[in-house]
């Protein structure tokens, strides 16, 4: 009878880690080791970013075992919930950067409050043309700010944050593999711009690659992270507002 | 360590208070950041406890963004329905912002190196 009570067993016991947290957690852990060793293995490479790689093996998992979000996202919770103390953390590396700020105060943040609304404005006009529903006009509008404030944003917007998170990833994929050329193509050579560029339009991914080339564009781009977040949180309220979406 | 995470979240709390209370539009946790900076703006820089803290934390970022991210397969379909919208949205407007920040930045900076 082995053979009959085996397959109840475990049964039993998946139906058990279904309903508590800990599956989700581990999963979420272990997918995140495994994309981090490839990211290492491939030296960084772009199509290996590690955030994307686990998010399309964890989905990938939660579609093949017919896993609700609901249910994985019991222990995921628990992983998302430090999102808010790490936002609190960036404060850390800004006041590392005070003294560089002050002195370029006023051309920090004409260029930093220019690329926000560039970057919420046209993203929202172009899907509002393109025949996006408003709930996706308006989860598109923090799309260049980093993951845990754009997901702030969308919810207080009354946005999609996880549509958020996607769109936030798109972007930093995609500005990460398009800072360097562009910047050539432009002629922006000053590093501090190239930093508080990378920072301002694709955040923490376009951030990584600038410094692999500079340590003042890093410093300049860790800085446009944060003050994009906090500048778009106040402005992107007033611009939905004033675009009538 | 458990020192340094307790100031991060009082800081957090703090901040989705005031947000709450005034009826701000910002989450709390930004309003956090801010309290944070004027905190180690008076305490003239980080612990040494607050430096390592946050240097882990933002050191594995991106595993804080995945549950957040697996929220995809919820979206499925809004992302198969405006393919088209996202695809032309995000490209143009990442180079637009790029391009107007970069630009703008290097020519009112350009008299102090």
């Amino acid at each position: 009878m082995v053979h009959n009570l085996m397959p109840h067993d475990l049964y039993n016991v998946w139906i058990y880690l279904q309903s508590g947290p800990q599956l989700g957690l581990i999963i979420t852990l272990l997918v995140w080791q495994g994309a981090a060793w490839l990211d290492r293995r491939t030296r960084h490479a772009a199509w290996s970013n590690p955030i994307m790689v686990s998010i399309a093996v964890l989905a990938a998992i939660l579609l093949i075992t017919h896993t609700s979000y609901h249910a994985y996202f019991r222990g995921g919770q628990y992983v998302q919930f430090l999102l808010g103390p790490a936002t609190v953390a960036l404060a850390v590396p800004m006041y590392a950067n005070l003294a560089t700020m002050r002195r370029n105060m006023i051309p920090i943040l004409v260029a930093l409050v220019a690329g926000s609304v560039t970057a919420s404005v046209s993203a929202m006009m172009i899907v509002h043309w393109l025949g996006a529903p408003r709930n996706v006009v308006i989860s598109i509008a923090p799309k260049s700010v980093t993951t845990p404030i754009a997901m702030g944003i969308a919810q207080d917007l009354g946005g999609i944050p996880s549509l958020t998170a996607v769109f936030v990833l798109m972007t930093g994929v995609f500005g990460g593999l398009v800072c360097l050329p562009l910047f050539k193509a432009l002629r922006i050579t000053d590093r501090r711009a190239q930093g508080l560029a990378g920072g301002t339009g694709a955040h923490g991914l376009a951030t990584a690659r600038l410094l692999l080339e500079s340590e003042t564009a890093g410093a300049f781009g860790g800085l446009a992270i944060g003050l994009n977040g906090l500048v778009t949180a106040i402005l992107a309220p007033i611009l939905v507002r004033f675009l009538g979406f | 360590m458990i020192g340094a995470i307790t100031l991060l979240l009082v800081c957090q709390l703090i901040g989705t208070i005031i947000a709450h209370a005034a009826g701000w539009p910002i989450p709390g946790p930004v309003l956090g950041l801010v309290l944070m900076l004027v905190w180690l703006i008076i305490r003239r820089g980080p612990s040494d406890q607050m430096q390592a803290t946050t240097q882990t934390l933002l050191r594995n970022l991106g595993l804080l963004f995945v549950p957040a991210g697996v929220g995809i397969v919820n979206e499925l379909g809004v992302l198969r329905a405006n393919a088209l919208a996202i695809a032309v949205a995000i490209p143009i407007s990442t180079l637009l912002a790029l391009g107007v920040t970069g630009a703008l930045m290097q020519y009112l900076a350009r008299s102090e190196r």
